[in-house]
């Protein structure tokens, strides 16, 4: 391992930042980009030797300026360049700049560059490729691996999304109070959809998807530096901690999906339970109820049971029903019933979702826990059915062989 | 003389940090640590979790409690305490018997911490008396 990590390290750091403001000058995303790009060629050249600057974002910032005005300059007007040793010559101008990039500007930069990326027009996935390239700085490469596409394809899908964006038109203008809350929702959404590209990848990707799920927690904490009040922020960036936390344990050596009641505990990542829990804590503290903090909540009734057993099923079922108030959606009442037939058994549970069973009939998890339901009130031939069908939904072998234990263990019963 | 040293850095360039330089320099530091703890010379290390989970108590009369870090840049950082809560509520509350105790100006950041090494100074070290800022 080479001794300029922390080179590395201080420019993915200094990046949202710095792109943030290099589009606010340049109002272009390739300029911006290609600004970026040349400061930091010359941050590998300058850093290593000068040690690194005090304010790296504002020395990027400003070499990167000047290297796009000079070539802005070049191509349009023949003007000369300044020498290379002038434009390095930062002693002094690094720190007004550094004075000048004021606190309202910082976050407004940010919170626009990770807007532009959530731009209504893009399908989901665009809008995640654009993010992990223009704000986490993902080579083009290694955003096609995590999507398991070739990089030509994913070059061309980046560079549709950004005409798509250049079309639109990017809002310049600084966000109102009511306009800065819904580009934060937008955010947040496409931070959590960034997040579960990663989480829920099959162990065989998950070696190439993993960063996706690290990317989001990075983002969420950017996020969450800049609006250090918004309960609803510390719920997404708790909610992904405490997930992320379980990751070491989800699968088993052959990459079969382990449930949370099956998982090693202590292979659960302290650190990350710590800081989901702190932050939920403060979260709670507002008394603004929100569905990532919901959901955190019930992540973190998980992480604090020392064994399932100590599971606290009942205040499960409540944030549930809370949830299900703030975000109704089929899918919350199906997991609501799992805590409910902990707390009032198979059939109060059963009852709960039944009337889903239309909405639901194309989801591998509804047969699933329908099927584990009838099987804990011994309607075992129901149950088969159920598992069949879950079965024939499976979306990878890991859910289709965990299913297949439940037959195994229903054809033993029969037996 | 016992000394404090404080570890300054910027989390977004830590938290980028590949999981490999990471290791790397927690095992550089680890060398550190193992010499001076072999030499009786080292008390407790602690790793904080990051400002993102601090809360702030201001003291004052309403004594006002705010998300974030402590933030001022003309106060200075004079002393602190370990203490074992179980919830953040419980933390405040502490801050709140500390401000009473010592009222007027100041603040007090409650920073989770991540990781407490709890390593002993050698018996014969002459203590300093034990006062709090």
């Amino acid at each position: 391992m080479t001794d300029l990590g922390w080179i590395d390290a201080a420019v993915a750091a200094a990046r949202p930042q710095a792109m943030g403001a290099l589009l606010r000058y340049f109002r272009d995303l390739d300029t911006a980009e290609e600004a970026f790009q040349e400061a930091c060629l010359r941050a590998l050249k300058a850093w290593p030797q000068n040690g690194p600057p005090r304010d790296p974002a504002a020395w990027l910032i400003f070499v990167g300026r000047n290297a796009a005005m000079d070539d802005l300059r070049r191509r349009n007007r023949h003007v000369a360049l300044p020498d290379e040793a002038e434009l390095s010559d930062l002693g002094d101008t690094e720190g007004t700049l550094a004075d000048r990039l004021d606190n309202e500007d910082y976050r407004d930069d940010i919170v626009r560059l990770l807007f532009v990326c959530c731009h209504p027009e893009l399908p989901a996935t665009q809008q995640i490729a654009l993010a992990l390239r223009i704000v986490c700085g993902l080579s083009v490469k290694q955003i096609a691996r995590a999507f398991l596409v070739g990089e030509a394809a994913m070059e061309q899908r980046i560079t549709r999304a950004k005409a798509r964006i250049a079309d639109a038109g990017t809002p310049f203008e600084t966000p109102g109070a009511v306009e800065r809350a819904e580009r934060l929702g937008a955010v947040a959404a496409m931070i959590y959809l960034l997040f579960n590209e990663g989480y829920s990848a099959p162990v065989a990707e998950a070696g190439t998807r993993a960063p996706l799920a690290e990317e989001g927690i990075r983002l969420a904490r950017l996020l969450l530096r800049i609006f250090p009040s918004d309960p609803e922020v510390m719920g997404l960036t708790a909610l992904m901690l405490l997930q992320q936390a379980r990751v070491a344990a989800r699968f088993d050596d052959e990459g079969e999906i382990v449930l949370l009641e099956h998982q090693d505990r202590s292979r659960w990542n302290t650190r990350q339970i710590a800081e989901g829990l702190a932050l939920i804590d403060k979260a709670m503290r507002h008394r603004r109820p929100g569905p990532y903090q919901v959901q955190a909540a019930i992540a973190a009734l998980h992480a604090r049971a020392g064994r399932p057993e100590d599971t606290d099923w009942a205040q499960i079922d409540l944030l549930y029903a809370n949830l299900e108030r703030l975000q109704p959606s089929p899918v919350v009442t199906l997991n609501r019933a799992v805590a409910t037939s902990k707390v009032r058994g198979p059939a109060a549970a059963l009852a709960l979702i039944e009337p889903l069973a239309e909405r639901l009939s194309g989801y591998f998890y509804f047969h699933g826990v329908t099927g584990a339901l009838l099987h804990q009130l011994g309607r075992t031939d129901e149950a088969r059915l159920c598992f069949d069908r879950a079965i024939a939904l499976a979306n990878t072998p890991a859910e289709a062989s965990h299913i297949r234990q439940h037959l195994d263990s229903l054809g033993r019963q029969s037996a | 003389m016992l000394y404090a040293i404080l570890c300054y850095n910027s989390e977004d360039a830590v938290g980028a940090w590949s999981r490999e330089y990471h290791d790397d320099v927690m095992a550089n530091l680890m060398k550190v640590n193992d010499r001076l703890a072999g030499q009786g010379r080292l008390g407790p290390v602690a790793r904080l979790l990051p400002t993102t989970a601090a809360t702030t108590l201001r003291k004052g009369r309403d004594n006002l409690v705010f998300d974030g870090p402590f933030a001022e840049t003309k106060e200075q950082l004079l002393g602190f305490y370990i203490v074992d809560c179980a919830s953040l509520e419980a933390a405040i509350e502490v801050a709140k018997d500390l401000a009473k105790a010592n009222p007027g100006t100041g603040s007090y950041e409650i920073r989770p911490v991540a990781e407490l090494h709890d390593h002993h100074l050698a018996a014969d070290r002459q203590r300093q008396p034990e006062t709090a800022a």
